[in-house]
């Protein structure tokens, strides 16, 4: 009888080690995470719209259907990436995440405080690289840096009512993500 | 014999309880910097860098990506203020204020985040729609056959969930308690 418990509780404890190893390696594994499902349609370094998620449709499960949504899927293998996004009248975000979905940075029109989100997108080596004095004059150019070289950009505009979702369409239009060159 | 026996029994038991445990946590939601007030939860962590293994591990499984902090914070409701799951087919209201924020919206989805369908395709409200009483107050009423007022279909679904979402708001990772942020009162009425 003790025996078994033993056994038992040798189970429960390599049970423990088990739990803990799936959740830390699920992320690398996953197969169905928003980074994969996306890059079977949407270009690299460019901005591809979403469509309004519907009941039997939906790209990313819990979108907010009161938004309109771009994807940009960027990879920094060729270099830091720009990205220009005028603001709609409404409400303007861009969020980025790592390749497993981590949201590291996330602004919007307010907190970017004019007409234009400009941002440059580079990773902790490509910044390293920036001319220092480069860096000065481009003061006003906002640098956020990647954790991860590929991830994704979700620009996100506001429709208040579902008969202004078309101007938030449009707004995403003027949208850019692109190499610097 | 017996050794081999013993062996297979507790390695049974590992992928039992190990898997079990994982699947259990990655589905319930875990309590890691969990704010919850009233029958809202919201995880405000797992819209920064420092989202907790658990969360990172569930949003890869499901696909989801996490409202960033910089743009916003969600809270999710399954249950009402008593604890009961949320009935598709039963009559609820979310009566009350929200925290400050820019403007926020409510939505319905079912348990694996897809929208309800309905005849109406309405799926959610924003703040600037909804119909208010004169101190700002508002009642939204979630039934699956039309009402009065701000009313969103459930579809006659057996278990949804709320999401109200709070855009450009100082709600976030230091808040506590239902004084930084009053949530709205979610209550059951009636089944049909």
């Amino acid at each position: 009888m003790i025996r078994w418990l033993l056994w038992l509780l040798g189970g429960l404890l390599l049970g423990g080690i088990v739990h803990l190893a799936t959740v830390l390696l699920l992320p690398r594994t996953a197969t169905q995470d928003a980074y994969t499902r996306l890059s079977a349609t949407a270009p690299a370094n460019g901005i591809m719209a979403l469509p309004a998620p519907t009941p039997d449709d939906a790209v990313l499960p819990f979108m907010d259907p009161a938004f309109a949504t771009a994807v940009c899927r960027y990879d920094l293998a060729t270099g830091p990436l720009k990205l220009r996004v005028p603001v709609s009248q409404a409400y303007t975000s861009v969020s980025f995440y790592t390749r497993s979905g981590i949201a590291f940075y996330a602004i919007n029109d307010r907190a970017a405080g004019r007409r234009i989100i400009e941002l440059d997108l580079m990773t902790t080596e490509q910044r390293g690289e920036v001319p220092e004095d480069e860096e000065v004059t481009a003061a006003d150019r906002l640098i956020v840096e990647s954790p991860t070289p590929t991830g994704l950009i979700l620009i996100r505009t506001f429709g208040p009512e579902p008969g202004l979702m078309p101007m938030a369409r449009r707004a995403l239009a003027a949208a850019q993500c692109g190499s610097q060159s | 014999m017996r050794l081999l026996i013993g062996f297979l029994f507790a390695f049974a038991v590992a992928a039992g309880f190990g898997l079990g445990l994982t699947q259990f946590a990655l589905t319930r939601g875990t309590a890691f910097g969990a704010i919850t007030i009233g029958a809202w939860t919201a995880w405000p962590k797992t819209g920064t860098s420092d989202i907790d293994p658990y969360a990172r591990a569930a949003i890869a499984r499901s696909g989801e990506l996490p409202i960033g902090s910089g743009d916003g914070v969600a809270f999710f409701a399954a249950l009402d203020d008593t604890g009961r799951a949320l009935d598709g087919r039963c009559t609820v209201t979310i009566a009350g204020t929200t925290p400050a924020a820019r403007f926020w919206t409510v939505t319905l989805y079912d348990l694996d985040g897809r929208l309800i369908p309905n005849a109406a395709d309405r799926y959610g409200f924003t703040s600037q729609e909804i119909a208010r009483r004169a101190d700002g107050s508002f009642d939204i009423v979630l039934a699956p056959r039309a009402r009065a007022g701000n009313w969103l279909p459930t579809g006659g679904i057996d278990r949804y969930v709320v999401v109200l979402r709070l855009y450009d708001t100082p709600v976030g990772v230091a808040t506590r308690t239902a004084k930084d942020a009053p949530m709205p009162a979610v209550t059951a009425a009636g089944c049909a």
